[in-house]
């Protein structure tokens, strides 16, 4: 191993029932350095700390340690303490209940007391020089959330750590905080820890860290010195496009929307999850919200629907100005959404196929007036076979339907409502390919049809470039950029979630 | 390393904790009553004798709810707790007056101190099984000790269906009273009777003090605290979390088989019904002196005046002329409600301080 090298995994390989989860992937920590661990969902980044921290058994490769001989296996959350890599998870994992110092000393040592006096002193010493604003004696629970966080990070130090994993450290803390938490890791790193940062925001990657490791569908692409690497290429190195010969997918259409009457159009709308943006849609025109994991696209429609709790803005629907706080109201404003997480916000499992489907239609005439089971029928054929539906009967539970056809009987929901005005969260994640040319067709075919407008939000890049005419891109939670015409390209995409490029 | 500068200011004096407040809380309430009733009742109330006479009929009571603290301290229960103390009591007496082990050669001594071990022995036995079942195999702890306290009730009944007595020399050996003269008060005839207090006193008050110190000074008892705090988290910390609560519960059967033996030299007799619903009490005492049932909060001192507390609130409900049993129920069951809402009243109202002090902290700090 080379001199200032802290870590070293060589082809780290693990798998899972049906999932490649890691496939020989490298990684290097040298001393005293910030490492960014960055990819997209399921690239993989929490497979390997988990295998750093003794969660998960690798298949393959090897681990070494400076100052350990040869190679290392780490079985427990326990022995990887021991060996020096501590762990700091996003949720704090201390007891509220105990005072600062205990919390950064219960569990260590030996012997049946507890030197409470020789404690305060060394977790005051410590947190001093460490220039933590926590009192050794302070209630945990009286502490923000932040110092929690370094508390946690005292404790990891403080086990004579020589690898801290900072597990998306900075997801629930606000700006202010954040410089707090990257002055206490620039502090750790000049006493040569060396430190493995995951964390989605890119703007914090570029803040404070020296290199860059980027994983992508279990496997590694590549190790990197932040500063030699502009953050377009991050972007695409994340997505796993090249930037050349990023082909002009995006078929050119109805430019002329422009002139289209404003169905929706909201100035500072804002709710407990996202913070104030504008937004409008003309009538006919499919749009969409882009950007990476995290950066607040599906917050933006949640807000529009109300489906979090609305703080502040103005609505105009149809040029006339509205309420709308709650779900009901903006369904009763022509509003439909169709949610990220179908099982949780989406589908009733245990009730059949038609129940499903009139659902939202059933909410909106109000409960006391039940359609009769010949008119849910019709509606129900109608669109099973306007959609296609694959189901035995309409009696069908949906939970026994695949992916795709649940997601096509949600659709069937909000088209029987006849919103003028829909909205897709990831409609096609998880589902067949064939599913999915599908629905991009039938948005096309909506819109350009009935004048729906049509507001859609993918993780694929290209389902969006071929489907919307206008692209709002975001970043850290937001709008950076907003794409149409010839700007639809991935390249333009990728350069502004990077902020403008470099 | 300076390390970055924060423009916090560093204070030496903590707030008190919750748990200190809340007993302080209890213990001015005591003292309160305490007084009130002197003032009100007088006769009684006002000789050294009566906060002995409490002491020495609710020694086992205040053992018990030490075992409670700590079970609840660590989010656990245990309802045995009172069926183990009759139990204990029966095969104590049963040992005392020769109906166990008949032909076996004992002085009186002797018989006594295999009374003590076999106190501790049962309660060890139904605290480490519990612990077991709760611990390790992860069962609810009140179904657990729920099957404890029948499986101890039922016990008694087969070990003796009549009551049981203790008598002769061993009887005279166990009611021995521990005189202190600079606090008796005269009677009627204006002898000075010297104030009695019951060897059971003495070992209720060691059991505070012990468990006082384990709470506060070991290893074992902060990690108490830490499993009732969060037990994830404590996992996370590094505490084997799965000894933590056995301990927890270990401490708890060992306590009321001492409890037992206690009950025993108090009341020298054995019957089914010893003890009855004294879990509860226990629970009552615990909740009153600041132990909070969600766990990660208490600290016996204030159980021991919780225990006071309900007695003394008893008395009065006795002196107001209320003589019959239910209205002491009553009054229970009202006094608990009090405390419970009270203590809920005082915590919120502190941490609204305390948050609307931090918000202006951060304001501060932010210009």
């Amino acid at each position: 191993m080379d001199n200032g090298t802290v870590l070293t995994m060589r082809g780290i390989s693990i798998s899972f029932p049906g999932v490649k989860a890691l496939n020989r992937v490298n990684f290097t920590l040298r001393e005293g350095e910030i490492h960014a661990l960055m990819g997209e969902n399921g690239a993989g980044k929490s497979t390997l700390i988990k295998v750093l921290t003794g969660v998960y058994a690798k298949d393959e490769g090897t681990i070494e340690i400076a100052g350990i001989p040869g190679h290392i296996t780490i079985h427990s959350p326990q022995e990887a303490q021991r060996l020096g890599i501590s762990t700091v998870y996003q949720e704090i994992t201390l007891c509220p209940n105990l005072t600062v110092a205990e919390n950064m000393y219960i569990g260590r040592g030996k012997g049946m007391g507890v030197p409470w006096k020789k404690m305060y002193r060394e977790a005051g010493a410590l947190l001093d020089s460490l220039g933590i604003p926590a009192r050794p004696r302070q209630l945990l629970k009286t502490c923000s959330l932040a110092v929690q966080q370094m508390v946690a990070i005292a404790r990891a130090v403080d086990t004579q750590c020589k690898v801290l994993i900072l597990d998306e450290p900075t997801s629930s803390l606000d700006d202010r905080e954040v410089e707090m938490l990257f002055g206490l890791m620039r502090d750790l790193k000049a006493r040569g820890v060396g430190i493995i940062f995951v964390t989605h925001f890119l703007d914090q990657v570029y803040a404070v860290s020296d290199r860059i490791t980027v994983l992508r569908n279990g496997e590694l692409v590549g190790e990197f010195e932040t500063a030699m690497l502009p953050k377009v290429e991050l972007v695409s190195k994340m997505m796993g496009k090249e930037l050349e010969g990023l082909a002009d997918v995006a078929p050119k259409r109805d430019a002329e929307e422009e002139q289209a009457k404003v169905y929706y159009q909201a100035e500072g709308l804002s709710s407990t999850e996202s913070k104030p943006f504008d937004f409008r849609i003309r009538e006919g025109e499919v749009n969409g919200f882009t950007g990476l994991l995290g950066s607040g696209r599906s917050e933006c429609v949640r807000t529009i629907f109300a489906a979090d709790r609305v703080t502040g803005g103005r609505v105009t629907v149809e040029d006339k100005p509205v309420t709308i706080n709650k779900p009901i109201k903006a369904m009763r404003n022509g509003i439909g959404y169709l949610p990220e997480d179908r099982k949780r916000d989406g589908i009733v499992a245990d009730l059949s196929v038609r129940e499903n489907i009139i659902l939202a239609l059933q909410v909106m005439k109000g409960f006391f007036h039940p359609f009769s089971r010949k008119k849910a029928e019709a509606f129900a054929d109608e669109y099973i076979k306007t959609l296609d539906i694959k189901t035995a009967s309409t009696d069908t539970p949906i939970g026994s339907l695949s992916g795709g056809n649940q997601q096509k009987v949600i659709l069937a929901r909000w088209l029987l409502t006849h919103p003028r005005y829909l909205i897709l969260d990831e409609p096609t994640r998880g589902i067949d390919i064939g599913t999915k040319t599908e629905i991009q067709r039938l948005i096309l075919k909506l819109s350009q049809e009935t004048g729906m407008s049509i507001t859609f939000i993918s993780s694929e890049i290209e389902e969006m470039l071929r489907t919307c005419s206008r692209l709002i891109v975001m970043r850290d939670r937001n709008i950076v950029g907003e794409l149409t015409g010839d700007e639809l390209t991935q390249d333009h995409v990728m350069y502004t979630i990077a902020g403008g490029g470099n | 390393m300076s390390g970055i500068r924060f423009p916090f200011p560093r204070k030496d004096r903590e707030p008190i904790t919750d748990t200190t407040l809340l007993m302080s809380v209890t213990i001015g309430i005591f003292g309160g009553l305490y007084v009130a009733a002197m003032l009100v009742f007088g006769g009684g109330f006002l000789k050294p004798q009566q906060i002995f006479t409490m002491l020495n009929e609710n020694a086992f009571l205040i053992i018990i709810s030490c075992s409670l603290t700590v079970v609840m301290i660590t989010g656990s229960i245990d309802i045995s707790v009172g069926g183990v103390t009759a139990l204990v009591a029966m095969v104590d007496v049963m040992i005392l007056n020769g109906k166990l082990w008949p032909q076996a050669e004992m002085n009186d001594g002797t018989r006594i101190l295999c009374a003590a071990l076999m106190a501790i022995g049962i309660g060890l036995a139904f605290g480490a099984v519990q612990g077991f079942l709760v611990a390790h195999l992860e069962i609810q702890p009140f179904i657990v000790s729920l099957a404890g306290m029948f499986f101890a009730r039922g016990m008694i009944t087969i070990i003796s269906v009549e009551p049981q007595k203790t008598a002769g020399a061993i009887k005279t050996m166990l009611e021995q009273r521990i005189e202190i003269p600079w606090l008796g008060s005269p009677n009627k005839k204006g002898v000075m009777i010297p104030a009695k207090m019951e060897i059971g006193v003495i070992i209720a008050l060691v059991i505070v003090a012990a468990i006082y110190l384990i709470l506060r000074r070991t290893r074992l008892g902060r990690s108490f605290y830490a499993v009732g705090g969060n037990q994830q988290s404590a996992l996370m910390l590094g505490i084997n979390v799965r000894r933590t609560r056995f301990m927890a519960h270990l401490i708890s059967g060992l306590l009321a088989g001492i409890a037992g033996f206690v009950f025993m030299m108090h009341t020298g007799a054995g019957n089914a019904t010893n003890a009855t619903a004294s879990e509860m009490n226990a629970i009552a005492s615990s909740i009153i002196g600041g132990t909070l049932l969600t766990g990660g909060v208490g600290n016996v001192i204030g159980t021991f005046f919780g225990v006071l507390t309900l007695t003394t609130i008893k008395n009065i409900v006795m002196s107001s002329g209320l003589t019959k049993p239910w209205w002491q129920s009553i009054t229970t069951g009202a006094m608990l409600c009090f405390f419970i809402l009270l203590q809920s009243v005082l915590l919120k109202v502190r941490t609204t301080l305390q948050s609307r002090k931090e918000g202006a902290e951060k304001d501060r700090i932010g210009d």
